[in-house]
């Protein structure tokens, strides 16, 4: 079969296969770990399927994940060593937000970097056009005398 | 017979092309005007050709002629008439004939309405127009032919992918092509100008309708996809932050940025150097989102690696015109000087913050698009970067854009008063405070987010209203004095509140559904009923029935809502035996602006199904926020059209009443 990648338009990327995620058996009692879980699970990505998080995908490997996400945080877990547990076995590349690291510092720093520089670039650009363009200079008597001579030879065309 | 006919077809558009390719920038050089003509012919030739070409292939479609490759590969003789025309841009190569008839289309269209336009102006716009087209018939023809015939005949097809076989595929592509190639126009008037090495305010006025026209066509597209995926992907997703998306929303951002930008150059020639290079940076997003899609590069950088012909096709395309025009626009660009001043605070000064937010928007999105890519190349390391990244950098700049954006359409040219505007806001402020503060004391305190953002989006609206009744009078002039302002209002005017207005309706249907939405996962026996938020649900039990290239398992359901049967929804799973895949089908219901969302999971032995029902209030204004914007941008269009319709404008201006 050709992938599913090659069809052309944004939707196919994203579909593998239509269908639906968390399962039933899969839902905790309590809701507030479930609801936690849910939360952890779409910052978690299925690393088999196209940016999808485990909590949109039916993968059978998405499905793991969840499960496993669900017994760290019964066992107690925190949020943070969930996530640090899961980046210890299947490294970075299930966070599908990086961590600000040396090699994400462009990620992280560009738009920041844009922002701030080109405010400060319109700020300069303003100072600049301020001082380049003083009030509008008078004219002189010369030029006045010339203006009226060229407005008069107007009118009298008329 | 038929694919010969088109192919022939379009190795004839690729040779006019290259003549209007040639033709008329000599003829501009030597003031030869009937070479300059020329391009007005080739140009409706081309796309008579193209047009050709592009019929015979969906004749091949509609009649499932499986001698050719696509067609075979797509399509299947059972399939619903519909599906058979849509499968025609369903894959790769003929996406990329459909990408070369719009194209073909706009160049038509400015040598048959582009009468105004200076002649060597327009001779140059129409001969960089021909330059893409000449790449993408070389593309199309050298490694993505659609016509490519069998040796042998086979029976039957292997079926459109049945993830496609909706009626969004038949609505979606095509606007967004629409947006897409669209803005390729913007680019070469851009391209044209620098040639010339003339810029003016009328150049502006010249690409703003064009620019718009893309800009409404990408608007609803990428809307009718957000729907499209939504329904489709069984769990009420409207935006994933897939790479395919961001290549659409890229050139939307670009796009934006330029309408607005470009209204600044119109009225007073400030910022046309920015104006160039964003009317360039559009379309060559427009391209980067080409390559991101068609290339294969998104699926994993090794499966680019191994079989990169058409990756590296569209690379050198890619790295031809970007890169051309961005070397001459850095050649040129010093000699264009900066007119119009304008103090920071003014119409002029919003529009710049509105163009630094947006940009910056793109960049992110681009930067988090791209950057996995190029690390995994370069590196080999591999990092994810999905949802919680965007929202977290991309949303507090949209929020910027949407509190400043009230501000803009009131602050006046050159010089404007931002304690008079804010005076004028008091009304939209104090609406938008009290709204915050009703939810919050509403939903109890769950969320500081949510009242927050539900505050602004009614603070955009007001916001857009208040410029309207300042504009008309409204509540300070007699009523007559009022509909006389109103219907001499300009309609661009009418455009900017209603596009306002739109983007606010999609800020607040996004906040509810993410907000407020609720969702019940269980599994369910004949005979059981499930309640969710103020509705119940009630399964009456499971069907099998036939459908015309598929068999489907109905699940009945009936709807109840304060005791009463409300409807029945029925949502299903499809299996396509042609290419053994399943597809589900998600059953809807509207109330009001919300939605009832029902989807199926696995069938147990003893008749229950696993559902997923999800109650989503106020999704629907999502959508509607886009078509809203999108009637503002249309309204706004048939004003530029009117104005630039005035004969001898020259004359008039003198007369005419400053804006």
């Amino acid at each position: 079969m050709r992938s599913v990648a090659s069809i052309a338009f944004f939707i196919a990327l994203i579909i593998s296969s239509a269908a639906f995620a968390v399962q039933p058996d899969e839902v905790l009692k309590d809701p507030g770990l479930e609801t936690r879980a849910r939360d952890l699970s779409r910052e978690l990505r299925c690393m088999v399927c196209q940016n999808q998080s485990i909590d949109d995908s039916e993968a059978p490997l998405a499905r793991d994940l969840r499960v496993l996400v669900r017994e760290r945080l019964t066992k107690g877990d925190s949020d943070q060593q969930v996530l640090d547990f899961l980046v210890a076995r299947y490294g970075e590349f299930v966070l599908l937000k990086p961590r600000l690291e040396w090699h994400t510092l462009i990620l992280w720093g560009l738009p920041p970097v844009a922002l701030i520089g080109g405010m400060f670039g319109l700020f300069v650009m303003i100072r600049r056009s301020k001082s380049i363009n003083p009030e509008p200079a008078v004219l002189s008597k010369e030029e006045q005398n010339r203006l009226s001579t060229l407005v008069e030879s107007r009118a009298s065309d008329h | 017979m038929m694919p010969e006919l088109g192919h022939y077809a379009l190795v004839l558009a690729l040779a006019l092309g290259l003549v209007q390719s040639i033709a008329p920038v000599v003829g501009a050089r030597t003031h030869d005007a009937a070479l300059i003509r020329l391009a007005n012919s080739t140009a409706i030739m081309q796309f008579a050709f193209v047009a050709v070409s592009f019929a015979a292939l969906v004749i091949c479609y509609v009649t499932s002629d499986f001698s050719v490759a696509t067609v075979f590969e797509n399509s299947h003789s059972r399939m619903p008439l519909i599906y058979k025309f849509t499968s025609v841009w369903g894959n790769h190569e003929g996406s990329m004939l459909l990408w070369v008839l719009i194209l073909s289309l706009f160049g038509a269209m400015v040598a048959s309405f582009g009468g105004n336009l200076p002649a060597t102006l327009k001779a140059h716009v129409l001969a960089v127009q021909s330059w893409i087209a000449c790449a993408f018939y070389l593309f199309i023809l050298l490694t993505s032919n659609p016509f490519l015939r069998l040796p042998q005949t086979p029976a039957e097809g292997r079926d459109l992918n049945p993830i496609l076989q909706d009626i969004g595929l038949a609505i979606h592509p095509p606007l967004l092509y629409l947006g897409y190639v669209g803005f390729s126009i913007a680019f070469s008037f851009a391209i044209a100008a620098l040639i010339e090495g003339r810029i003016d305010a009328a150049w502006a006025r010249w690409v703003r309708p064009w620019t718009l026209m893309a800009w409404i066509f990408l608007t609803l597209g990428i809307a009718m996809g957000s729907y499209w995926a939504y329904y489709t992907l069984g769990w009420g997703g409207f935006w994933f932050w897939d790479p395919v998306e961001n290549a659409s929303l890229m050139p939307w951002l670009a796009g934006t940025a330029l309408l607005h930008s470009a209204v600044v150059m119109e009225k007073r020639n400030a910022l046309r150097v920015w104006t160039i290079l964003l009317a360039i940076l559009t379309f060559s997003l427009s391209l980067i989102g080409t390559f991101l899609v068609r290339s294969g590069v998104l699926t994993s950088v090794h499966a680019f690696a191994t079989d990169p012909t058409r990756g590296v096709f569209i690379l050198a395309i890619l790295v031809m015109f970007i890169g051309g025009s961005l070397a001459l626009f850095a050649s040129r660009a010093s000699a264009l000087k900066q007119g119009g001043l304008f103090a920071p605070i003014s119409r002029e000064g919003a529009l710049v913050f509105n163009n630094l937010f947006l940009t910056t928007a793109c960049l992110t999105v681009f930067v988090g698009t791209l950057y996995p890519l190029a690390l995994e190349a370069i590196t080999g390391e591999k990092i994810s970067v999905g949802a919680p990244f965007f929202n977290l950098t991309f949303g507090p700049l949209f929020v910027a854009l949407m509190l400043a954006m009230p501000f803009g359409p009131l602050l006046a040219w050159k010089r404007g008063d931002l304690l008079g505007v804010a005076q004028r806001l008091v009304a939209a402020s104090g609406i938008g405070a009290l709204v915050v503060a009703v939810v919050f004391a509403v939903e109890g305190g769950q969320s500081v987010l949510a009242p927050f953002g539900v505050g602004l989006a009614a603070f955009v609206m007001v916001g857009a209203l208040v410029d309207l009744t300042e504009r008309t009078g409204l509540f300070r002039l007699p009523l007559t004095t009022v509909r006389a302002r109103a219907s001499g209002l300009p309609r661009s005017a009418w455009g900017t509140a209603i596009a306002h207005f739109g983007i606010a309706l999609s800020m607040l249907g996004i906040i509810s559904a993410a907000t407020w939405g609720t969702e019940l996962i269980a599994v369910v026996k004949p005979g059981q009923t499930v309640s969710l938020s103020d509705y119940e649900l009630a399964f009456d039990g499971l069907i099998q029935r036939p459908g015309p290239n598929y068999s489907e398992v109905v699940a009945k359901f009936k709807v109840r809502s304060g005791g009463r049967t409300i409807g029945a929804v029925e949502p299903s799973k499809r299996s396509f035996s042609a290419r053994d895949m399943s597809t589900n089908e998600a059953a809807l219901m509207t109330r009001g602006a919300g939605q009832l969302y029902l989807s199926l999971g696995d069938a147990g032995n003893d008749g229950s199904v696993a559902i997923r029902f999800y109650y989503k209030p106020m999704v629907m204004l999502i959508w509607l926020g886009a078509v809203v914007m999108m009637l503002g941008g249309a309204l706004s269009l048939s004003d530029r059209r009117l104005r630039i319709g005035a004969p001898k404008p020259a004359a008039k201006s003198a007369l005419a009443p400053a804006e």
